[in-house]
């Protein structure tokens, strides 16, 4: 078990840095290169929401990412204190963005569910919104004959 | 994120290389929406992905934006050699149903 946590400005610019700490982080359990990406993907979807979603029209804030591997698995919380979530269901929509007009697609929860073992959104209006995601490692093998 | 072009015949080629992510993409969208207003005529744009080392639902905004202002100048779009976790991306969202992934 090993644990780190790390709190960053929510910019753009930490996006690439945030995705490629946890992916660092993963390293020892020996993930394949599929679920390394998928990992990188779903750090880097949960981090923008706070950037663009979460601390919108309150210019800027912290966010808190708290990773914690045991046995074959990872777990990536990210959380920020910004507007919350008012309707979680149909933000989980695929497809659902409050910022179409940004080119923002709407996937992004889609692509974290998927792309993890598992997922679950926490959020309260007005007070923050909290992701927490795991990803089991060796499971594809694991399918395989 | 890099973005060269080449013009072959009727078609405009634009290869993307580096990491798509909302920090990188203002840049890259003003650039690509250049060329698009400057090649309007064409009669297609193949977005080449081989270069994208690693693309969020950012590139999926990227893409339906360029789709849809191609589709203005009645210009096709394309997409060629996206890496593994782009192509999960791509497939995921159905995106290959508007712009289809060719082999050039
Ligand atoms: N951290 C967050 N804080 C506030 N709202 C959020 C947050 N994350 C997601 N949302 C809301 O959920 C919607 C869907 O998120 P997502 O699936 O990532 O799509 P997108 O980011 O493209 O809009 C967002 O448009 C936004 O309204
Ligand atoms: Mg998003």
């Amino acid at each position: 078990m090993n644990e780190m946590i790390l709190k960053f400005p929510a910019r753009s610019e930490n996006e690439v840095f945030a995705r490629n700490a946890v992916a660092a982080f993963a390293l020892p359990l020996e993930p394949s290169l599929s679920e390394l990406s998928d990992v990188k993907t779903a750090v880097s979807e949960a981090v923008t929401n706070c950037i663009v979603h979460g601390y919108r029209g309150k210019g800027g804030g912290w966010i808190t990412l708290t990773c914690r591997t045991e046995g074959d698995a990872l777990t990536v919380e990210v959380s920020d204190e910004g507007r919350g979530i008012a309707d979680i269901g149909m933000a989980l929509e695929p497809f659902f963005t409050t910022a179409p007009s940004e080119e923002r697609s709407g996937m992004g929860f889609t692509i974290m569910q998927t792309f993890m073992t598992d997922f679950r959104v926490e959020s309260e209006e007005g007070a923050g919104t909290k992701v927490t995601m795991t990803k089991r490692f060796g499971q594809g093998q694991a399918n395989v004959g | 994120m890099n973005l060269q072009w080449s013009r072959r015949g009727e078609d405009l080629y634009l290869y993307l290389s580096g990491e798509l992510d909302e920090h990188s993409v203002s840049d890259v969208r003003a650039r690509a929406d250049r060329l698009i207003d400057e090649n309007a005529g064409l009669s297609r744009a193949v977005f080449n992905l081989a270069g994208l080392k690693f693309m969020d639902s950012t590139g999926i905004g990227f893409l339906i934006g360029r789709y849809k202002r191609l589709k203005r100048y009645g210009m096709g779009m394309y997409l060629a050699h996206p890496e593994a976790g782009a192509d999960k991306i791509l497939a995921l969202s159905g995106l290959y149903s508007i712009m289809p992934k060719i082999q050039e």
